[in-house]
């Protein structure tokens, strides 16, 4: 016969702490304990989304302070939502505080890139080629430098597919948000980015196919 | 090369050298990545390929600092 174990023993991750299982516990128990749990979790997601909001406030001077106060309440509620549904994806690799702040940070992030695009277009073709002008280098550095450039954006409007050239000039020449152009493509974050990434691969390696060194680029990612 | 602007430039339409993870697996391991992180782990052994992902995604770049800062102890309004 096959054996009945409780469900709430069985789900406990056991890598994890014991009061991140006392939260489990509380989140899968019925009635009050319940009830007061979930509150409990909102007040957590409440503050995380609160936290995130106030880092990004010197950026959004065109936002009152009730429009942010909506929007972190919003993201609280939204994380909510996310945390119940994934329940069961946590696996105790860290404090289960931990792990619900990031589904309130992410969400009040999204909420404020958002915001701050509201009623801008977004521009999907070069606003300017100016910042990849070799003007400005010394003379040793000029030749190599243009004709990088040169290559590249010959690349890129030689190589890429119509839609990878869109998504890589609005995200890394543009400079608009991925959850932004995510929101006008009808699309998401994970998506854009492998398109990014592809873009970007096949880029690099028509570079180093034609002799270009790369490598003094890579502190300029960090 | 000795424009920064430029070399930035380049470096966003061409994007880390090294392997990375993608969106979903960054933000699966993101918990786990701050908390060895702030214990003073070798994180980037640990947890391979999400800081080549900070460095070609600035979104995740920025809930990777916001949630380091959050657990690290800056004070929560």
């Amino acid at each position: 016969m096959e054996s009945v174990r409780p469900r709430l023993q069985l789900d406990l991750p056991p890598a994890a702490d014991e009061e991140s299982r006392q939260w489990l516990r509380s989140l899968r128990a019925e009635g009050a304990q319940r009830d007061d749990a979930v509150a409990r979790l909102h007040d957590l997601l409440l503050r995380a989304a609160r936290f995130e909001v106030a880092r990004r406030r010197p950026t959004l001077p065109h936002l009152r302070g009730g429009d942010l106060d909506d929007i972190a309440l919003q993201a609280a509620d939204d994380a909510l939502v996310s945390v119940l549904r994934r329940l069961d994806d946590f696996r105790g690799a860290s404090r289960f505080t931990t792990w619900v702040y990031k589904f309130a940070l992410y969400e009040a992030a999204v909420k404020l890139r958002k915001r701050s695009w509201q009623g801008r277009e977004v521009p999907l073709e070069p606003e300017s080629w100016t910042v990849l002008s070799a003007t400005g280098l010394g003379p040793d550095d000029e030749v190599e430098q243009t004709e990088l450039v040169q290559a590249l954006q010959d690349a890129i409007a030689e190589l890429l597919t119509p839609h990878q050239r869109r998504v890589l000039v609005a995200l890394a020449l543009n400079g608009v948000p991925i959850d932004v152009l995510a929101e006008r493509l009808d699309t998401t974050r994970g998506a854009l980015y492998k398109t990014l990434h592809d873009a970007r691969r096949k880029l690099r390696k028509h570079l180093e196919e034609r002799g270009f060194t790369l490598d003094i680029l890579e502190e300029a990612n960090r | 090369m000795k424009r920064p602007d430029l070399e930035q430039a380049l470096g966003r339409l061409l994007g880390p050298a090294d392997p990375e993870v993608s969106c979903d697996e960054c933000f699966d391991q993101l918990d786990r990545y701050v908390e060895l992180e702030l214990a003073g782990k070798n994180v980037d052994t640990l947890v391979p390929g999400l800081r080549a992902h900070f460095d070609g995604c600035p979104a995740c770049r920025e809930e990777h600092e916001s949630l380091r800062a959050l657990v690290g102890g800056d004070q929560v309004v």
